[in-house]
C-alpha cells in the first residue's frame, strides 16, 4: 500500500468538551483534506473493574464515568438494579427519580447551550476568539443574563442535591426505589425553583430565535451542507411516542424518518453492536441489523445518532404544551422531519430544556411527590438486568449480571456519547474537507471544524468562564519530512 | 498587582472536579479577578503546545484532578510540575487514585480483553485492540500507552497540597481559592480539609453500644434516618474517612464510602476501615464470628473504593 | 519451587501468651526452621491489618499472628478482635491474590512451645512450596507524604 503524500494538522487536545480527544487532519498534495481522524486517547475500564463489586454499589461507582452527567448514570444504574432484583419501585419513587432527573437534564443543557453554543452564534463562528466565549455573550446581551444562567444552573444542581445528596455523584438510587423521600419544605423550594426555570427556558428559546433564527447567515450555516449528515436516529419514547428522558421504549428511525426498530431495554443486544479500531480507545456502536460499513453515510450504513436532535427526530412530539409548540416551530422552520442538520442539536436542546422545565414543575406539584413510600424491598434472587435512560448526550445503557449473592459477574455499558462516535468522526471529516482547501488554514476555520464536534457533545463549560484575553491556538503544518511549512497562531 | 496564573488539568478523571469548580457559582468571577487561567481543556482553548511554551515555574498554582493511568497523563503531570510553583492534587483521584484506581484489580491485558472483546455488545471478530501506533493510508496515528497500574498524582511527581473529595465540595474550593489569594496556604504537604474523622461532624445519633450481630446491605431494608449506620449493621466508612464533606451522602440516608480519604495519621485507609468494621462484629465464637464477617461483601472494593492506588499493596497481584 | 529461596515470615506474637510460648520452644531446645522473625506485641488485638500489609509489601513471604486462646486474653476481648479482623483480612487478601497459607492466625499459650514450633515448621514448608511473594515488584507503594503519620 503506497501512502499518499500528506501533511498533518494536529489539534491536541480538543477543548471545550467533556473528555479527552484530538484531531489529526491529513492534507494531500493539493492542500485539500485527504482524511481527518478523531482519536480518543483515554480509557478507564469500568466494564472490567466493576466486576466483583456488590451490584447495588454500581449506582455509586458508575456515576464516576462522567462528572457532568452522573445523574444519568445514577438513574440508568438504579433502573438496571430494579431489573436485576426483579423489583418494581413504588409510583412515588419513580416520580421522585424523574423529578431528580429533570433537574439533571436542565443543569446539563443550560451549561452546554450557554457556554458552548451561544458564543459561536452570539459572537459568530469566526469572530475574535478573545470575545468568543460567555463573557463576550454577556457583554453583548447583558450581565443580567450571565447571572440568570448561573442562578438557574445552580437551581438545577440544588434540586438534585436535595433529592440525591449531591448533584455530582448522587447516592439516592437503590434497587426498588430511593434512599429517602422529600418533605413539604423541600418540595416547595423545588417548586419555586422550577417556576423560575420555566421562565428561563422560555427566555432561552426566545434568545435563540432572536440571535440565530433572525440571522440569515447563521441559518445558512445551520442548514448548509458542511454540517449536514444523513443517518439513523435513536431515542427513548413513551407510549404515545413522545420524548421521555427517564422511561420508555427505544425507537430507531431511518434517514427518511420511518420507524426502523422499536424495542425494550432488555432487548438492546438484538439491535446494537460495537466496532473496534486500533487508532482510538473508544468503540463505535452501530445498528446490528443494518451492519457496519465504516464511517460512511447511506441507508446500508449502521451509523446512528442520539441526543437532542435525534430524540426529536425519533419522537412524534413532546409531552408538555410549551415544548410541543417549540418542537413544531423547529420542524416547520427547518423543513420537516427528520432534520439532518447537526447544528440543529442546539435548537433541539432548548426544546428539551423547555420540556424538562415543564415536567419538573408538573412533578414538583404532583400530589404524590412527598409520599414517604419510596422503596420496595427486593425479595427475589438477583441475576441480570438492563436499565436505559436518555442521558443529555444520548441513549445510555447499563447491563449487569450477578451471582446469586448479588455480586457483579459481568456488565456492559453503552454510554450516550459513544453512540455518536462514528457520526462525530464523520462530521469532523466532512467539515474539515469542506472548510480547509489549498492548505489555507485559519484559526476561524479550525473553530468551525470544532463546531462540528461541539454540537454533539455538551461540554458543560463554564457559565461565566472569565476568559482573560487570548484563546491561543498554534497550528504547525509540517510536510512529510517534518519541515514546518506554515505556522498559524491566534 | 499582577494576576496569579492558574492551570487546571484533568487526567484519568470524570470531569466532576471541573464541574465542582463551576459549582462555586458566581464566586468564579472572584477567581477571574485574581487569576488568569492558562490551561483548562474543558472550558478554554489552550493546547498542550501552549503549556510547553510557558516558562518554567511561571504558573502559580496547578489544580490537577484525575489519576494517572496512561503515558499522556504522566507526561502532562511532569510538564505541569515543571511549569508550576505549586501542584495541588485536586479531588480523590489525584489524591488517592479514586474510582479509576479500582482498575488496579486488573491490568491492561485483561481490561482490553474485556472492553474490546468480551463485553456483550462488542463485535470484534478480528481481535483488534487499540495500539500506540497505527499506520493509516494517509499517515500515522498515535495513542498514549495504557499502563497496567493506576497511580495517584504524588506517586508520579512531588505535590504540595491535597484537596480531597469526590468531588471536593464548593465551599472547600472557595476556602482554598481564598487561601491562595491571600497567601495563607498551610505549609506544603498539607491536606486542605479538617483534621478529624467524619464521625466527628456526622449528626446522626449514636450510642456507646457499637456491636453488630449481622451486617446488612443497603437494599435489604429501609435505614433509619437518624441513627448511626454502623448501629444498623451497615458498613459505613465514616470512622476511617476525613471530615469536611458536609456529610451529604449520609444526609441522603446512604452510608459514607470514604471519598475524602483517610483521616490524619492514617496511611492506609482500607486497612484501617477493615479493622474498624471487623471490630464491630460481636461474637466469642469463631464460627459465629466468621458468619458475621461474611456479611461484609467485597472488602477490597469497599474499603479501598477511592484509595486503591495509595493502598499498601497498591494493586492486585499481576 | 526455588531450592535457594528461604521464606521470610514475620510473626506478631502476643506478649502474654504466644511470645512466651515461643520462648519456651527456645529454652526447650526444640528444632524448627529459623524463618520466622518475631515481633512482640501487647496483644493479638494490637495487630493492625496495616502491619500485615506492610510486612507483605516490604518483602515478607508470610505473616503469623499469634495470641492467647479465646477466653484467656489478658485484656478480655483483644483476641476476639483479632479473630474478626483476621477473618475479614483473609477475604481481602484473597482478592489481592495473596494465597491464604501466607497469613495465619493461631492461638498459642505460654505453655505451648511445641505448638509454636510445629506452626512455624508447617508455615515455612507451605510458604516455601508456594514460592517467594516478591510483592515489591508489583506496583506503586503508598508513600504519599501528606497522608503519613
Amino acid at each position: 500500500m503506497t501512502k499518499t503524500q500528506t501533511t498533518t494538522i494536529l489539534i491536541n487536545p480538543i477543548t471545550r468538551l467533556e473528555g479527552h480527544g484530538k484531531i489529526d487532519i491529513f492534507l494531500n498534495d493539493a492542500g485539500d483534506v485527504e482524511n481527518a481522524y478523531f482519536q480518543v486517547p483515554e480509557l478507564r475500564g469500568f466494564e472490567e473493574f466493576c466486576r466483583g463489586r456488590p451490584v447495588e454499589e454500581l449506582a455509586r461507582i458508575t456515576t464516576r464515568i462522567c462528572g457532568v452527567c452522573p445523574g444519568a448514570h445514577h438513574m440508568a444504574s438504579s433502573k438496571a438494579l430494579d431489573a436485576v432484583f426483579h423489583v418494581d419501585p413504588p409510583p412515588a419513587a419513580k416520580k421522585l427519580r424523574e423529578l431528580f432527573y429533570c433537574a439533571h437534564m436542565i443543569h446539563s443543557h443550560i451549561a452546554h447551550f450557554y457556554a458552548l453554543a451561544a458564543p459561536d452564534f452570539v459572537l459568530g463562528p469566526q469572530s475574535d476568539p478573545a470575545m468568543r466565549n460567555v463573557l463576550g455573550v454577556i457583554a453583548t446581551v447583558g450581565r443580567e443574563l450571565g447571572e440568570s444562567v448561573i442562578r438557574h444552573r445552580a437551581y438545577a444542581q440544588d434540586i438534585q442535591a436535595l433529592i440525591g445528596g449531591k448533584a455530582t455523584h448522587p447516592v439516592c438510587g437503590l434497587p426498588g426505589g430511593m434512599s429517602k423521600a422529600i418533605n413539604e419544605e423541600e418540595r416547595k423550594s423545588i417548586q419555586d425553583m422550577a417556576e423560575s426555570t420555566l421562565e428561563f427556558a422560555k427566555f432561552s428559546l426566545k434568545l435563540f430565535h432572536d440571535v440565530v433564527l433572525m440571522n440569515k447567515e447563521y441559518v445558512d450555516i445551520v442548514l448548509g451542507d458542511v454540517y449536514t449528515m444523513q443517518s439513523y436516529y435513536m431515542g427513548l419514547v413513551d407510549q404515545n411516542n413522545k420524548v421521555n428522558f427517564y422511561e420508555g421504549d427505544i425507537r430507531v428511525v431511518d434517514p427518511v424518518g420511518l420507524e426502523f426498530a422499536r424495542f425494550k431495554p432488555a432487548e438492546y443486544l438484538d439491535h446494537i453492536q460495537e466496532h473496534v479500531e486500533s487508532w482510538t480507545y473508544l468503540k463505535f456502536p452501530y445498528l446490528k441489523n443494518v451492519g457496519w460499513r465504516g464511517l460512511v453515510e447511506g441507508d446500508d450504513s449502521g451509523v446512528f445518532r442520539v441526543a437532542p436532535l435525534a430524540r426529536l427526530n425519533v419522537a412524534d412530539g413532546m409531552a408538555t404544551p410549551l415544548a410541543q409548540e417549540a418542537y413544531e416551530a423547529m420542524f416547520s422552520t427547518l423543513g420537516g422531519k427528520p432534520v439532518h442538520a447537526t447544528l440543529a442539536n442546539h435548537w433541539a436542546r432548548l426544546v428539551e430544556l423547555m420540556y424538562a422545565a415543564e415536567r419538573l414543575l408538573e412533578l414538583a406539584t404532583d400530589a404524590e411527590i412527598t409520599s414517604p413510600d419510596v422503596r420496595a424491598i427486593p425479595t427475589a434472587t438477583p441475576d441480570e438486568g438492563v436499565g436505559v435512560v436518555e442521558a443529555p448526550r444520548g441513549t445510555l445503557f447499563h447491563h449487569y449480571k450477578t451471582d446469586s449473592d448479588g455480586l457483579v459477574t459481568d456488565l456492559n455499558l453503552i454510554v450516550a456519547t459513544v453512540n455518536n462516535h462514528a457520526a462525530i468522526c464523520m462530521s469532523i471529516k466532512k467539515a474539515a474537507q469542506a472548510l480547509i482547501k489549498k492548505k489555507t488554514v485559519s484559526e476561524g476555520l479550525l473553530n468551525m471544524v470544532e463546531m462540528a464536534f461541539r454540537a454533539y457533545d455538551p461540554c458543560f463549560g463554564c457559565a461565566t468562564h472569565a476568559l482573560p484575553g487570548q484563546m491561543p491556538l498554534t497550528v504547525l503544518i509540517r510536510d512529510k519530512s517534518g519541515e514546518i511549512l506554515q505556522k498559524v497562531e491566534r | 498587582m499582577d494576576k496569579l496564573k492558574f492551570a487546571i488539568y484533568w487526567a484519568a478523571s470524570c470531569g466532576g472536579c471541573d464541574v465542582a469548580i463551576l459549582d462555586i457559582n458566581e464566586k468564579i468571577l472572584d477567581v477571574a479577578e485574581i487569576a488568569d487561567i492558562v490551561l483548562w481543556p474543558i472550558a478554554l482553548d489552550f493546547k498542550y503546545k501552549d503549556v510547553e511554551a510557558l516558562p518554567d515555574g511561571s504558573v502559580d498554582v496547578c489544580l490537577f484532578n484525575g489519576a494517572v493511568r496512561n503515558s499522556e497523563q504522566e507526561e502532562l503531570a511532569k510538564l505541569l510540575r515543571a511549569k508550576s510553583k505549586a501542584m495541588v492534587a485536586f479531588g480523590a483521584c489525584a489524591c488517592f487514585g479514586g474510582i479509576p484506581s479500582l482498575g488496579n484489580v486488573s491490568d491492561r491485558e485483561h481490561i482490553f480483553r474485556r472492553v474490546y472483546q468480551e463485553t456483550a455488545s462488542t463485535a470484534n471478530p478480528d481481535t483488534v485492540y487499540p495500539r500506540t501506533v497505527t499506520e493509516v493510508p494517509e499517515g500515522r496515528l498515535e495513542l498514549p500507552e495504557f499502563f497496567d497500574t493506576v497511580k495517584s498524582l504524588a506517586q508520579v511527581i512531588p505535590v504540595e497540597y491535597f484537596i480531597p473529595g469526590c468531588p471536593p465540595p464548593p465551599d472547600l474550593i472557595v476556602t482554598v481559592v481564598n487561601a491562595i489569594a491571600t497567601g495563607q496556604l498551610p505549609p506544603p504537604g498539607a491536606v486542605i480539609a479538617p483534621d478529624k474523622a467524619l464521625c466527628d461532624e456526622c449528626e446522626r445519633e449514636r450510642s456507646e453500644d457499637k456491636t453488630v450481630k449481622e451486617f446488612r446491605r443497603p437494599w435489604q431494608f429501609i435505614a433509619d434516618k437518624e441513627k448511626c449506620f454502623l448501629e444498623q449493621g451497615l458498613v459505613c466508612a465514616g470512622p476511617g474517612t476525613r471530615a469536611g464533606c458536609g456529610s451529604r451522602c449520609i444526609k441522603a440516608n446512604m452510608p459514607c464510602r470514604g471519598c475524602f480519604g483517610p483521616p490524619p495519621g492514617v496511611s492506609d485507609q482500607g486497612a484501617k476501615l477493615l479493622s474498624a468494621m471487623a471490630s464491630l462484629a460481636d461474637s466469642e465464637d469463631p464460627t459465629e464470628m466468621a458468619a458475621i464477617i461474611g456479611g461484609i461483601k467485597d472488602p477490597l472494593g469497599t474499603f479501598y473504593r477511592f484509595g486503591m492506588a495509595n493502598s499498601t499493596l497498591g494493586r492486585v497481584k499481576l | 519451587m526455588n531450592e535457594e529461596y528461604e521464606p521470610t515470615i514475620i510473626g506478631f506474637l502476643c506478649r502474654w501468651c504466644s511470645y512466651l510460648g515461643a520462648d519456651l520452644a527456645g529454652t526447650s531446645r526444640m528444632h524448627y526452621p529459623a524463618n520466622l522473625i518475631p515481633i512482640r506485641v501487647m496483644c493479638s488485638g494490637r495487630v493492625d491489618p496495616t502491619f500485615v500489609m506492610r510486612a507483605l509489601a516490604d518483602g515478607a513471604d508470610g505473616v503469623l499472628i499469634a495470641g492467647c486462646h479465646p477466653g484467656d486474653c489478658h485484656y478480655q476481648c483483644g483476641n476476639y478482635r483479632a479473630a474478626g479482623r483476621y477473618s475479614l483480612l483473609c477475604d481481602m487478601l484473597e482478592q489481592f491474590g495473596v494465597e491464604k497459607e501466607r497469613v495465619r492466625l493461631e492461638w498459642i499459650s505460654a505453655a505451648e512451645g511445641e505448638k509454636f514450633a510445629s506452626v512455624v515448621t508447617e508455615m515455612t514448608n507451605d510458604i516455601r512450596r508456594l514460592g517467594p511473594l516478591k510483592w515489591n515488584g508489583n506496583g506503586a507503594k503508598a508513600d504519599s507524604p501528606a497522608l503519613e503519620e
